[in-house]
């Protein structure tokens, strides 16, 4: 089957969404909180809030520098600003801002970067943040959320204002995706949430790739018998090492998934616990070190090897090790 | 206008804030000595006359704010802050050592009367203006002031904050560009030339004001011309000279991260004793 197919069943909406209905909530909430962006306010949504509150939104133009370091500039004043764009832009061009000015300076500003991952499809590579993952969880202060989801957005945005002092980064994605969530769910900053229980193989994953896991575990256990773990982390940073651990060690053997590079990525940082504190078998499915390309989405992840085929392969390599 | 009184207080003040400097430099043994000098009559202005704030309670709200963009610089700042109270002029000794709160570039979050941390240069103007917006939105009057170097005008990010700053109307912000003409590889012009400056700051809709950055009288004089200026961000551009006050280190590129040696600061204080004479060394 292909995951076009797959797909059509699925009730989807795009992260991005549940990111803006959160931003219009916390503006009502809190008038300390301002909305900025790099003239894409129509993509990333934030012209939502702007509709609502145009005095608390600022756009700051083609200029994702300027909208970082302004963005400490609100938070030395006691703001709450939420600085968006894709994520490509805001975490590769202004790396440095990020860095020095907001997380060595403690400042309680609030990324959220569109557009995470292959998913974004016809746009092609210049679009595609595949790397932002890793550049920003390895800056100390910084809290890095993955929502699987649009209402795991709008919890992980609203949590991101009202629980985190601090700097944090929001992925969010342009395509409609599975809705594996519901209100009521749990979301704990920090805490991971499990999905699906089983003691055969863990899979791990974060974002978009909890949904592809879910449907790797049904039809592991359904077609082969292999149960399956599934564990959705949506925080990265700071990351669930309890639950990584309780997972390698029930389990014996670690598949992590995700919408990213597997250097120095979401899968490096479940290996990062797992190899130090619980060293069991692992594969990791991502992207294998290469640029996106255009496409429709469920065609690039046929074609970038991250679709739940891909994972079932790698927890039945996975199984085998632990055997071996 | 300013008493002669109240002027020759500032230029001792000014002395004295050069000779600590120099004895700092020459104690930590590495550090930025040229754009240091040429900034001191620059702080001076706005910590002893300008600015509204209080080393008994630095968070004061109702304070205006200094960022310092060329963090390099700190040496100047650190300076200024401990003749200001907000901490003993003694821990100056301390500069870059471990353990220090006076960081080689600064660091908010360690030391009193700072507000931001800055060393990557290119992104105080931005931050100015993110503060000078909710200064805007929360209708207070506080002023927000940044100090830039002409070599760090390179920096595109300052050009993306210019237009901000004009873009929003920020009459609550005051860049001051200490035009010392070098860089770390040479003159600015030969480097990579920003001229026509004057011209550039109009051209993005800024208040433009020129001075003799290394007289008080000159400084302040423009300080308080861009204060009055109304729903346009205000840049004062100080002609300044790199190492001022020390014949030697004047206007040489290799005095930018360059530190005194015991012998050059003994000759260095002595050129500041003729100028002044009330600068009391350490020890
Ligand atoms: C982004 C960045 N690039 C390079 C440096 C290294 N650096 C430190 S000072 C300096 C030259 C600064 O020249 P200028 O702004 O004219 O300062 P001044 O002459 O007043 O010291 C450079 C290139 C830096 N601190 N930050």
């Amino acid at each position: 089957m292909l995951m076009a197919e797959k797909m059509k069943d699925k009730k989807l909406e795009a992260t991005r969404f549940g990111f803006a209905k959160a931003l219009v909530e916390l503006g009502k909430e809190d008038p300390n909180v301002v909305v900025m962006d790099a003239d894409l306010a129509k993509s990333t949504l934030t012209k939502n809030f702007a509709d609502v509150y145009p005095e608390r939104f600022f756009d700051m133009g083609i200029a994702e520098q300027d909208m970082l370091s302004t963005a400490a500039g609100f938070a030395k004043m006691g703001k709450i600003p939420f600085a968006c764009t894709y994520g490509v832009f805001v975490a590769g061009r202004a790396w440095d801002q990020i860095r020095t000015t907001i997380c060595y300076g403690e400042f309680n500003v609030k990324i959220g970067g569109m557009h995470g991952g292959i998913s974004v499809g016809p746009d092609g590579a210049t679009h595609q943040a595949l790397e932002e993952l890793a550049l920003m969880r390895v800056l100390p202060n910084m809290t890095v959320i993955v929502p699987c989801d649009t209402k795991e957005a709008y919890k992980a945005t609203m949590a991101s204002a009202k629980e985190i002092k601090g700097p944090v980064y929001l992925r969010f994605g342009r395509e409609g995706v599975p809705i594996l969530t519901t209100d009521e769910d749990p979301f704990v900053v920090g805490k991971a949430n499990v999905m699906r229980e089983g003691s055969d193989c863990a899979i791990i994953a974060c974002g978009f790739m909890v949904g592809e896991a879910l449907d790797a575990a049904k039809e592991l256990e359904e077609e082969e018998g292999i149960k399956c773990r599934v564990v959705n982390i949506h925080t990265i940073k700071p990351i669930d090492k309890e639950a990584i651990i309780a997972a390698a060690k029930d389990c014996g053997c670690v598949v992590t998934a995700e919408e990213h590079q597997l250097a120095a990525g979401f899968g490096s940082a479940v290996a990062e616990v797992v190899c130090q504190n619980q060293p069991v078998p692992m594969k990791m499915v991502g992207i294998s070190d290469r640029f996106g390309e255009s496409g429709e989405p469920w065609e690039l992840f046929e074609a970038f090897h991250i679709t739940w085929k891909d994972i079932k392969k790698a927890v039945k390599e996975a199984v085998a090790m632990k055997k071996a | 206008m300013y008493s002669k009184a109240f002027v020759e207080a500032l230029e001792q003040k000014s002395c004295d804030i050069r000779g600590d400097i120099l004895m700092m430099l020459k104690e930590a043994k590495s550090g930025h000595s040229g754009g240091s000098l040429s900034s001191v009559e620059i702080l001076t202005a706005l910590y002893f006359y300008k600015m509204k704030h209080n080393p008994m309670n630095p968070d004061w709200d109702g304070r205006d704010y200094f960022i310092l963009s060329k963090g390099h610089v700190c040496p100047a700042l650190y300076t200024a802050l401990a003749h200001s109270g907000y901490f003993p002029r003694e821990e100056l000794k301390t500069l870059r050592k471990f353990g220090s709160r006076l960081q080689g570039h600064p660091h908010w979050l360690k030391l009193p009367g700072l507000e931001t941390s800055s060393g990557s240069l290119g992104q105080g103007l931005s931050v100015a203006n993110g503060m000078a917006l909710a200064l805007k939105l929360d209708k207070k009057p506080n002023r927000v002031y940044c100090l830039l170097g002409d070599g760090e005008l390179q920096e595109g990010q300052i050009w993306e904050a210019a237009m901000t700053s004009a873009h929003y109307g920020l009459d609550n912000v005051c860049a001051i560009v200490d035009y010392n003409n070098l860089e770390i590889d040479g003159y600015v012009e030969e480097v990579m030339g920003i001229h026509p400056l004057v011209e550039k700051w109009l051209s993005f809709n800024w208040h433009v004001h020129e001075c003799d950055g290394n007289d008080i009288t000159s400084v302040i004089r423009a300080l308080d011309h861009a204060s009055q200026m109304k729903r346009k961000p205000s840049v004062i551009i100080a002609h300044t000279t790199k190492g001022k006050g020390v014949s030697f280190m004047e206007d040489v590129d290799l005095w930018h991260g360059k530190t005194p040696s015991p012998e050059q600061l003994e000759q260095a204080l002595s050129q500041l004793d003729g100028a002044c004479s009330v600068f009391k060394p350490w020890n």
